[in-house]
This record gives structure tokens, C-alpha cells and sequence, in this order.
């Protein structure tokens, strides 16, 4: 009992001492932290999964055309270079709603740049013979696409996915900003009160959710390309 | 609604008060070049001559890839936060300070990687007969290397130069310089108008220099027509450099 009484005075005195790191703060606001942690997860996924369903498709096309592929990459680089805190305001100004929606989109939008280039990248380095031979085979363009092309591209893409994915965990920080930034809300609001242990413990937790993403979506890849494993080592 | 929300912000630019005065229209655009500027000089200096000697001795890739890494999973509003929030030297009294750390760090990484890249992306027989040549390490690197490196170098110098406009432009949340202001003060007031004017002077800025440097990057790339093709992958990989895997198999 003593021992629970002087482990409340300590840590009551690392709060009250504004420390950075604070072991208590995590214990007394872990619903806080996990509440937001959820969110800025959700946010991520959410981005990142849109900005896929928009680059695979314009990815194929643009593997195909050098017209596609120098349009559609002009555009995903100057969208690209749009600040995140321009982006948000100039989404509600073409009509999106004020929102998480901002913030999914305008995140989507950054990704599609990385995610193109990969897609188009990994298109192109199929073996012209490894395509003559799945045609040689009878197989239609479709089949051909889903069958051989896109898998073969695989590695490429989940690395355009992963760099993606880093960037969005750190840029939905930014969010905060506009009250959707899962971590990045309690960065916000504990830069508004002075709490340090709020900005450096969610600062962290960011940090290590983007290296955590990145290691799930490696051993994602690897399990996808069981053909590339033999050779990787 | 969208049309009144863009009229509006039309109107808001339009106004002549906005184009005078410390907090004007002009005055922000010069403070948000001026800390820019000086945040990419000063990255530049601090790595590109680490990425050159590195390049050459063909050591630290590992080194170059995760400072690249560790570039990209930093959120930048969290370091401008917490150096906001440090003691003396940095800390409130200063922000504009604490903005320009905060830029030089978010600099430094694309920077590295793309110099790195750039030496590394050489051709070894063109090293190897510079060096049957007779010329000297140094020679090599600033004769050979560094010369046909220039494009990544450049588009290092470009990225790092969108991720520094942008990162000033949030630094206005914590009362630092620049456009970002306008934005921070209208979302602030809900002043729409403001909101989305700012945004579109932010977005117009970072855009534009983008564009000077994209075409300064395509003057400086060597244009012999057999070998464009191959100097624009290598250039499209360099960007990628922040993604190791990539760079790797090309």
C-alpha cells in the first residue's frame, strides 16, 4: 500500500513538473491516446486505400500510353507540391464538406504521385517475353493483367505503397489542424495548453505507427511474392 | 455554395488593403522566401557535401537511405510543436527560430539522398577511366561525378524546397512568419474567404516554384539524345530514393 501511495506522488509530480516524458500521462489518458490512435489508423487506411483505387487503374492506362503517363503524372506532381495546409481549404472550396473527408482526400491526393510512378515503373519492367509467352498461351489481355502483369509488378507497388503510407501516417498530423488528425489533434491541443507529455507522447506514438505500417506492409509483399522469396536471400 | 466560396476568396485577394502594409499580401510572400531560402542554403550546406564524400567513397547507403526514412515517418507539425515548446535557445521567444531548425531538419534528408544517389548513379567505367587518367580522388569527384550528379542534385534541392514551403506554411499555426498566416488567421476567425484566399496564394507560390524548378532541372540535365531517356528514369528513381527498394533495382 505504501508502495502505491508513493508511486502516485511521484508520477503526480512528473505531470505537474510538465516533464516530456511522463509515464503517468500515458497511464491516466490511455483511453485519450487510444482513441485517437484508432482514428488517426482509420484516417490512414482511408487515404491510402483511395489513393489506390484511383492509381491502379490510371496506373494500367498509363503504362500503356505515353500520353496518359505524361498527363497523368504532371498533374500528381504539381497536386503534389500543394502545401497540405493549402490543400484542405481549397478541398472545401471546390465543395467537399468540412470534415474527415478533407483530410482522406487531400491525403489520397499526395499518394497518388508515389503511387503512380511505382505502378507505371513496375508495369514496365515485365519481360517482354514473359508477356509473348502468357499471350502465346491464350491468355486475354485481361487475363494477362490480373495473371501475370500485376503480379510480377507486385514488388513495385507495395514499395510506392509503403512510402505512401509512411508519408500519410506523418501528414495526418496536419489534420489536427482542422480538428481530424487523430494523433495530431492531441499534438494540437497540447500545444495550445503547454502539456508536453501530450506532444512528445503522441509524436511518438506517430513515429511508430508509420515504421509499424512499413514492417507490416514488407512482410504483406513478401507473402504475396512467395516466388521472389528464394531469391531475396 | 462552392461558387460564392471561390467568389469571395476572389474578392478577399482582390482587395488592395491586402497588398501593403507588415501583414500584407507582400510582406508575408517575402518572409515565407526569405525563411524558405535560408532554410535550403542552409540544409544544402550541411549535406550535400556529407552526400558528395559519401557518394564517392561509395560508403553510407545504408546511412543515406535511413535518414530518408526517418524523414518521412517525422511528422513535421510535431518537431515545429515541440521546439516551440523547448526552452531557451529556441521556445517561444523565438519562433521564427524554431521554424527555420524545424525546416533545415525536414531539408536535410531528400537533399542526401538524391546527391548520394546521384554519384552513386555514375557509370563505374567512366570513374574507373578518370582514374586511369590519372586524375586524383578530388579530381574524379569534381570533375566527373559531381558534374553528371547535377540533375539529382538539382531535384534533391527541389524536393527539399516543396517539403521547406510547405513546412513554413504550418509553421504559421505556431505564430511563425510566411503565407501560412493568412490561412492560420482565417481558419482562426472563420473567415472563409480569408481561408481559401490564403490557400490559394500558398498553393500558387509552392506551384510556381516547383515549376522554375523543374525547368531549371531539365536545362541542367545533359541532352544528348541517346542518353535522355536514361538520365530521366534515374532522375523519376531519385525521387523514389526516398524509397529505398526502388532505387535499389534500377
Amino acid at each position: 500500500m505504501t508502495l502505491a501511495v508513493h508511486a502516485t506522488r511521484v508520477a503526480g509530480s512528473c505531470l505537474q513538473r510538465n516533464a516530456w516524458v511522463c509515464p503517468d500521462y500515458v497511464r491516466t489518458r490511455g483511453d485519450i491516446l487510444q482513441e485517437a490512435l484508432v482514428e488517426h489508423v482509420g484516417l490512414t487506411l482511408a487515404a491510402v486505400a483511395l489513393g489506390l483505387l484511383v492509381a491502379l487503374p490510371l496506373g494500367v492506362l498509363a503504362s500503356r500510353s505515353r500520353l496518359v503517363e505524361t498527363g497523368a503524372s504532371s498533374i500528381a506532381t504539381v497536386l503534389y507540391t500543394i502545401p497540405s495546409l493549402a490543400m484542405f481549404p481549397l478541398l472545401l472550396a471546390v465543395g467537399l464538406p468540412f470534415g474527415p473527408s478533407i483530410v482522406v482526400v487531400g491525403l489520397a491526393i499526395y499518394t497518388l504521385g508515389i503511387l503512380l510512378r511505382n505502378i507505371v515503373v513496375g508495369l514496365h519492367g515485365v519481360p517482354e517475353d514473359t508477356l509473348d509467352a502468357a499471350t502465346g498461351m491464350g491468355l486475354s489481355p485481361r487475363r494477362r493483367l490480373w495473371s501475370v502483369e500485376l503480379p510480377l509488378a507486385l514488388p513495385a507497388i507495395v514499395a510506392g505503397t509503403r512510402i505512401a503510407t509512411v508519408s500519410t501516417v506523418a501528414l495526418v498530423t496536419v489534420g489536427g489542424l482542422f480538428g481530424y488528425g487523430g494523433l495530431g489533434n492531441l499534438i494540437i491541443t497540447g500545444q495550445r495548453t503547454q502539456f508536453n507529455a501530450e506532444v512528445l507522447t503522441a509524436t511518438v506514438l506517430v513515429v511508430v505507427l508509420a515504421l509499424a505500417a512499413d514492417g507490416l506492409l514488407l512482410l504483406l509483399g513478401r507473402q504475396l511474392t512467395p516466388w521472389l522469396r528464394g531469391r531475396a536471400a | 455554395m462552392s461558387g460564392s466560396v471561390v467568389g469571395g476568396a476572389a474578392a478577399w485577394l482582390a482587395d488592395p488593403a491586402r497588398w501593403s502594409g507588415e501583414a500584407g499580401i507582400p510582406a508575408r510572400l517575402w518572409e515565407h522566401v526569405w525563411v524558405s531560402g535560408v532554410s535550403v542554403l542552409v540544409a544544402a550546406a550541411v549535406a550535400l557535401p556529407v552526400a558528395l564524400v559519401l557518394g564517392h567513397l561509395g560508403r553510407g547507403g545504408a546511412l543515406a537511405s535511413a535518414v530518408a526514412n526517418l524523414g518521412r515517418a517525422v511528422p513535421t507539425l510535431a518537431v515545429l510543436v515541440i521546439l516551440v515548446l523547448s526552452p531557451a535557445p529556441f521556445g517561444i521567444a523565438n519562433v521564427v527560430t524554431c521554424t527555420v531548425v524545424a525546416l533545415v531538419l525536414f531539408a536535410i534528408p531528400p537533399i542526401l539522398t538524391n546527391a548520394y544517389a546521384g554519384i552513386r548513379a555514375v557509370d563505374a567505367d567512366l570513374v574507373e577511366a578518370a582514374r586511369g587518367m590519372g586524375l586524383t580522388g578530388p579530381q574524379v569527384l569534381f570533375r566527373v561525378e559531381l558534374p553528371l550528379a547535377v540533375p539529382l542534385v538539382v531535384a534533391g534541392l527541389r524536393i527539399a524546397t516543396a517539403q521547406v514551403i510547405a513546412t513554413a506554411t504550418i509553421a504559421a499555426f505556431v505564430a511563425g512568419p510566411g503565407l501560412g498566416r493568412f490561412i492560420s488567421a482565417g481558419f482562426g476567425n472563420q473567415d472563409t474567404p480569408q481561408l481559401i484566399g490564403g490557400a490559394f496564394l500558398v498553393a500558387t507560390f509552392a506551384v510556381l516554384v516547383e515549376v522554375a524548378f523543374q525547368v531549371l532541372q531539365r536545362r541542367l540535365t545533359p541532352s544528348r539524345s541517346s542518353r535522355t531517356g536514361l538520365v530521366e528514369d534515374v532522375g523519376a528513381a531519385a525521387v523514389d530514393t526516398r524509397q529505398p527498394g526502388l532505387t535499389g533495382s534500377l
